[in-house]
């Protein structure tokens, strides 16, 4: 049920690649204008550069959430798995997973946008890329079931930033300090600390996300 | 092939807002047979269907499908039932063959005669087509062979005709009659009423949420 | 059987707030021993269910028909907030570090934790409504959402007024106050979702849904900008107050705890209402209209 699923959304998302190029060049951009609001200070600008990344990503994100629900509404796709049975369960988490794999790419394509302009290179890559899955992890498992609500009413692209904003605080805050520890580099090896968080957060939101799923697009 | 009644609804009834889309429709249905329900725009012919499917829940009255009640035994259900809805339950970025696939997958069936529903509907050649270049006729054949994939025990047909083609309404009546002939019950949604009550079996009329007449599909009124 | 439970949830009320919370709020703001023995957790637990646990009896109590209750609570509120703010403000002696920027304590302290205790009642009834699928229920999420919103936001309020003074700046980033924030900003989405939904049945399963998600999310918060915080600077909390007064933070704690109840039940009685209009059953229809239609 969950291959099924899964194999949906990664044809789906296949079929849509423009639109992954469209939300990175608007993630990129956002890179760019986000250094205006510091000024051209090199060490500033590398000071800030994982908060940069990740709001860019956050940004982008809602743009990938909702999209990935656009398919589903258009012609009520969703309701026919729903009806035929689809596990509502197997949806979701195939949903999940692939927005997760999409705003993985999402943020690893923008960290050499990041390193470029903010000068905020590293040489511990594979701690970045983890960091990156963990964090877009905690973006996606409530994102993909708030966009799932939103889709379904008036003024989708207010709500769903609203509702999903103040909750992933906590993902935000881990995933931007983990990284900037990662680039400024971490003495005192506080980084695991960061990292032991965004694994609850993504643990809990992925549980609990999947449990409630059903009740939402059901009636 | 049930012989005691396969659709049993009581007192069904189902809102929009302050709108009582469904007021209270009652009837049965014996397996095997072909329903036609009729009935001006805004009757509760769609409505009705959306609920018998579990689409949507009532909010009056109960059903039951096969024995199997609507809202408590909602898997059951689904798994007798397919719906040919307004909504075509396409995704357009998809070709005809990888919808049909997706809903083979999601029922854990093997992807092999797929070509062959699609002959049947008369898509073989746009195959590899996506449905967003599709016609809304070609699309409602899509979703036919959706519906005969799912291979129900209750069909639901909501509007089979609408903006289809002359071939396209043999392809209905075909399709309905076949479906007939493998036991399957059959519930027709439409305006056509001569087209209809030709290949059906039993009739009821719809008026604002109500059952207005229920009787033979040769002895409809003709207003 | 009504009325026993009504009377029952005072009596735990009243044992909650005296026994646990305001001792807790006297041992941690007041350096006052009332702590009767009891490590600080189990008291702080003990006030915090036993005060939910009242309120929740209190609602249940609450079949909507009679208005006399909640006004009696809301009334007896508002005089145990006058009482206390006239010994806070006139009574008790300015604090000897912070002067009389300190006396913002005696309604801060209460607003802080009667908007968690509004919050969890939320996050109760939502998990309720969820399994049980009663919508008197709803109007409680709905109630206890929208009357925790304002306590928030007089949270947040009350947080920066008494920040520039005590900081020199509106907003100290203090864990508690910003986890008030995130949360205001959380269950406000909630509030706008709800107003975007027609369908009673869906509004009231969705808010559930992205309330029991909203509330999970708490702790996290709280530890995440605490962690967070404490990397960057250590700041004192505001507990350094030596001279143990009592008065004004009880009867605070009392008022505002009996005003929010007497809210949450007259705003529920609303919500219910509306709903009960939403889900009434279908107009009869005589026979006589039904020929004619045909």
């Amino acid at each position: 049920m969950l291959i099924a699923a899964l194999r949906k959304e990664l044809l789906l998302q296949w079929r849509s690649r423009a639109q992954f190029m469209a939300v990175f060049v608007f993630g990129a951009a956002a890179l760019l204008l986000f250094s205006f609001a510091v000024g051209p200070v090199a060490e500033m600008l590398r000071q800030f550069s994982a908060g940069f990344l990740w709001l860019g990503l956050l940004l982008s994100s809602t743009l990938t959430l909702a999209e990935s629900f656009h398919a589903e509404m258009e012609n009520r796709a969703l309701e026919g798995l729903l009806l035929l049975p689809a596990n509502p369960r197997a949806l979701y988490y195939g949903k999940a997973i692939a927005n997760w794999l999409q705003l993985t790419l999402l943020g690893i394509a923008l960290v050499p946008v990041m390193v470029i302009l903010y000068d905020a290179g590293t040489t511990r890559v594979g701690s970045l890329i983890v960091v990156i899955a963990l964090g877009t992890a905690g973006l996606s498992a409530p994102g993909t079931l708030y966009a799932a609500m939103t889709a379904q009413v008036r003024s989708k692209q207010t709500l769903l930033p609203l509702l999903l904003f103040p909750l992933i605080v906590p993902a935000l805050l881990a995933s931007v300090k983990a990284t900037s520890l990662i680039i400024l580099g971490d003495p005192m090896n506080q980084s695991s600390a960061w990292i032991i968080l965004l694994v609850a957060f993504d643990a809990i939101y992925w549980s609990l996300c999947g449990l409630l799923f059903g009740r939402v697009v059901e009636e | 092939m049930a012989t005691s009644a396969d659709v049993d609804a009581k007192n069904l009834a189902r809102r929009y807002g302050r709108r009582w889309a469904l007021a209270d429709v009652s009837f049965t249905l014996a397996g095997g047979a072909v329903l036609m329900v009729a009935g001006p725009n805004g009757s509760g012919k769609s409505t009705l269907l959306r609920t018998l499917s579990t689409a949507v829940r009532p909010d009056g009255g109960s059903a039951r499908i096969g024995g199997f009640d609507v809202v408590r035994e909602r898997e059951d259900v689904r798994k007798l039932v397919a719906l040919l809805s307004h909504a075509s339950y396409l995704y357009d970025s998809l070709t005809a063959k990888q919808n049909l696939a997706v809903v083979a997958d999601h029922l854990g069936r093997s992807r092999a005669n797929i070509d062959a529903l699609l002959d049947r509907v008369a898509l073989g050649r746009r195959a590899d087509d996506t449905v967003a270049t599709f016609s809304a006729g070609m699309r409602k054949r899509l979703s036919f062979a959706r519906v005969l994939l799912q291979e129900p025990r209750v069909a639901m047909l909501d509007e089979p005709y609408g903006q289809l083609d002359p071939e396209g309404f043999v392809l209905v009546e075909d399709v309905v009659r076949e479906l007939k002939a493998g036991g399957t019950t059959v519930i027709i949604a439409t305006h056509q009423l001569a087209r209809a009550s030709a290949i059906a079996d039993e009739a009821m009329l719809l008026e604002a949420g109500r059952v207005a007449w229920r009787g033979k599909a040769s002895e409809v009124p003709q207003r | 059987m009504k009325r026993n439970l009504f009377w029952l949830a005072i009596a735990l009320l009243a044992a909650a707030v005296y026994f646990g919370l305001l001792v807790t709020i006297g041992d941690q703001y007041l350096h006052a021993d009332l702590s009767l023995g009891l490590p600080v957790v189990a008291r702080t637990l003990v006030a915090f269910l036993g005060g939910l646990a009242a309120i929740v009896i209190l609602l249940i109590a609450d079949d909507f028909s009679n208005l006399s209750r909640p006004k009696a609570l809301g009334i007896a509120g508002v005089v145990f907030l006058l009482i206390g703010s006239y010994f806070g403000l006139f009574v008790a002696p300015p604090e000897q570090f912070m002067g009389e920027t300190q006396r913002i304590m005696y309604v801060h302290v209460p607003t802080a934790w009667f908007a968690l205790v509004a919050m969890t009642l939320a996050f109760a009834a939502a998990v309720v409504f969820l399994f049980g699928g009663d919508h008197d229920w709803d109007a409680r999420m709905e109630a206890s959402i929208e009357v925790g919103v304002v306590l928030a936001f007089l949270l947040c309020c009350q947080g920066a007024i008494w920040a520039k003074p005590t900081w020199g700046v509106w907003w100290d980033w203090d864990p508690r106050l910003t986890t008030t924030a995130v949360l205001l900003f959380a269950f406000l989405g909630i509030l706008a979702l709800r107003k975007f939904v027609d369908d009673p049945h869906r509004r009231a399963m969705w808010s559930a849904v992205a309330t029991i998600i909203a509330y999970v999310d708490v702790p996290i918060v709280y530890f995440s900008v605490k962690w967070w915080n404490s990397l960057h600077q250590q700041q004192s909390n505001p507990n350094t107050v030596s001279k143990p007064f009592w008065i004004p933070l009880r009867a605070n704690a009392f008022g505002i705890l009996l005003l929010m109840t007497a809210f949450i039940m007259l705003r529920a009685r609303i919500s219910a209402l509306r709903l009960k209009h939403e889900l009434a059953p279908p107009p009869p229809l005589d026979d006589a209209e039904l020929g004619e239609a045909i």
